[in-house]
């Protein structure tokens, strides 16, 4: 980006420009999930300390040289242990968005394509669990399944479902009626041809960016039970057990409260800015 | 449902438009009925998923009340069962469930052998004071934001709107703890440990109202920015308006549609939004309650909350309905 170009011609060639050049915000992005994915592959190469070593004699130190974000009330390298917990929240984070996403396709497509006598109890079906907060219909499954990974995994991806159920709906109620359907119907193909030629493809492809944006928050909300201690429980470095571990010293060591949350936030951000841009990319081609 | 008719008396009839008075009332009684269908799903939902979840309830009951995790014989489970009616067949118990409910009987919460309705109307008070000061202070930042920010010009519209997403993407959570550390530890402007009182309340409001801002203002911007290319701005400002002007009466104007309906939307999620909050701050209130049940597997507690939540939920945005179909003509006549 350079900085001669006036304000008119860069909005102007903003959207010719973004073809070759990914924004700043965008880049940043992929940086930073790449870090994460990589924290979650290789953690042992990534950290500088073992995430489960004690040592007593230097418990709850600040952030410095030798402990780059601090220490823990049993001396546990924080930096450290956020690393190791990078594989479980993500991995979370990931299985969520993918019980909500496959939950949320088979339903949106089944409310918008089956017969009426199907697809109109699934539309009221999902209009009454939108009533539903997906925070606490997450608790609600939580209560039935108990805390653990993996049913804070199911709470997650079956809380945040009916959102995503409606927007794959509405997608696919769009391109049902959109003058390419409609033109191969005038043209004789039979149904499951236009479905799988037209309708699927295109439906599906704004999936990608939403499954993106969608982990983001996933994480943010799986961390979230996990703090309030109905997830995962503290002994594990996942980011919400984190956090919820150090509330007990947030008077005395605010590193314990603050970083594992800057985690949960890179993530979330970069994730979503990435969907973000995939979305503003795809609806520029549709344009076209 | 007396709260909703007596509601739907206050509508004003329709004196300007006579012609359209009769689609009016046509289209509120459609969106009563479908929002009584709502109400009586999350009631039938909420049964269901907890009628077949996994382990008896009547074990359940007893080991919370005992505190104990046993296996128990069926001498022990017998008077549970019929005093809560567990042995009665499904759709009986269904019935009793409804009836219970049109008569304002929630049930009995398993660990603390109350009516849930009674624990609930204790402790709904902060919690509700939390989530509608809330809503208030995000539209008290989002307003001057989108005026400063919002129609300005392409540099000034995404720095706006790049603090919006950050904003609307920050963790409840993190953002009550930051406030926690900052304000209550390192500058003892608040205690750091919670009552309900109006100094505990402060940081917590805040905590909810910072990312609801954040959404409350990615809608009204995109919306903001349509309404400045419309003639009637172009108009305004021929007529000698002043450009401040048609933007704070009649750009905003037309901004603050999505954000009400947001406003609808963010109540039911404040609500649940508090129970994060509360637990940061370690404020009393109901999300403290839920927690607690949830914890301990208190069937009846979780599933009053639930069904208390979606009902002001269902209500709140009835009422946002009636409210665009009263203020927005142009609604009334795709009836």
């Amino acid at each position: 980006m350079t900085a001669s170009v006036t304000g008119q011609a860069r909005a102007a060639s903003e959207r010719q420009r973004s073809i070759f050049k990914v924004p700043l915000s965008v880049a940043l992005s992929v940086l930073v999930a790449l870090f994460f994915v990589a924290a979650a592959i290789t953690p042992a190469a990534l950290s500088t300390h073992s995430p489960f070593d004690t040592d007593l004699l230097s418990s709850l130190t600040p952030p410095a040289s030798d402990h780059l974000l601090g220490t823990d009330d049993i001396g546990r390298d924080l930096y450290s242990r956020i690393i190791w917990g990078t594989r479980q929240s993500l991995l979370i984070g990931l299985g969520a968005m993918a019980v909500a996403l496959t939950s949320a396709t088979v339903l949106g497509f089944a409310a918008a394509l089956a017969p009426r006598w199907i697809a109109e109890p699934i539309d009221r079906i999902l209009e009454i669990l939108l009533a539903f907060p997906t925070l606490l219909l997450a608790l609600l499954f939580v209560a039935l399944l108990g805390p653990s990974a993996t049913s804070l995994l199911f709470s997650v991806g079956i809380g945040t479902a009916p959102g995503y159920a409606r927007l794959i709906r509405a997608q696919t109620l769009k391109v049902k009626s959109s003058g390419y359907v409609e033109a191969a119907w005038a043209l004789g193909h039979p149904g499951h041809t236009i479905f799988r030629q037209h309708i699927a493809p295109n439906a599906f492809r704004p999936l990608v960016a939403l499954f993106a944006l969608g982990i983001g928050q996933s994480v943010v909300w799986a961390s979230g039970l996990s703090f309030l201690g109905l997830g995962v429980a503290p002994p594990s470095p996942e980011w919400g057990a984190l956090l919820e571990a150090g509330k007990a010293n947030i008077t005395v060591a605010w590193w314990l409260e603050i970083f594992p949350g800057v985690a949960i936030v890179f993530v979330a951000l970069s994730f979503t800015q990435i969907g973000r841009y995939i979305q503003d990319r795809l609806e520029g081609t549709l344009h076209q | 449902m007396p709260v909703i008719s007596s509601g739907l008396d206050m509508v004003p009839a329709d004196d300007v438009q006579p012609r359209s008075s009769s689609n009016l009332t046509r289209r509120i009684l459609r969106r009563l009925g479908a929002t009584l269908f709502v109400l009586w799903g999350t009631v039938t939902i909420t049964f269901l998923v907890l009628s077949i979840l996994p382990g008896d309830r009547a074990t359940i009951l007893l080991n919370i009340r005992s505190g104990q995790a046993i296996e128990r014989t069926p001498e022990e489970l017998a008077p549970i069962n019929a005093a809560y009616g567990f042995d009665q067949p499904i759709a009986v118990q269904y019935i009793r469930y409804v009836s219970g409910l049109l008569h304002g009987d929630l049930g009995a919460s398993y660990e603390l052998q109350r009516p849930v309705l009674n624990i609930i109307s204790e402790q709904i008070a902060p919690t509700f004071t939390l989530a509608i000061a809330a809503l208030v202070l995000a539209w008290i930042f989002t307003i001057p934001w989108t005026l400063l920010t919002a129609g300005r010009g392409a540099r000034l519209g995404a720095f706006g709107s790049a603090a919006e997403t950050i904003l609307a993407g920050l963790p409840q959570y993190w953002v009550g703890i930051l406030l926690l550390i900052v304000f209550a530890i390192w500058l003892n402007w608040f205690p750091v440990i919670g009552g309900t009182g109006l100094v505990n309340t402060v940081l917590p409001t805040v905590t909810l109202a910072v990312p609801l801002a954040g959404f409350i203002g990615q809608s009204i911007r995109s919306e903001f920015d349509r309404a400045m290319r419309e003639p009637f701005v172009l108009s305004a400002r021929a007529r000698g308006m002043s450009a401040a002007g048609v933007r704070a009466r009649h750009v905003l104007r037309h901004a603050l549609i999505p954000g009400i309906t947001l406003s609808g939307w963010a109540i039911g999620h404040l609500l649940s939004g508090t129970v994060l909050v509360e637990a940061v701050f370690a404020r009393p209130g109901l999300g403290a309650v839920l927690v607690n049940a949830v914890n301990t597997k208190d069937f009846a507690l979780v599933s009053g909350i639930l069904i208390l939540n979606s009902f002001l939920y269902v209500l709140i945005n009835f009422i946002v309905d009636l409210i665009y179909l009263v203020v927005d003509p142009r609604l009334r006549d795709k009836a």
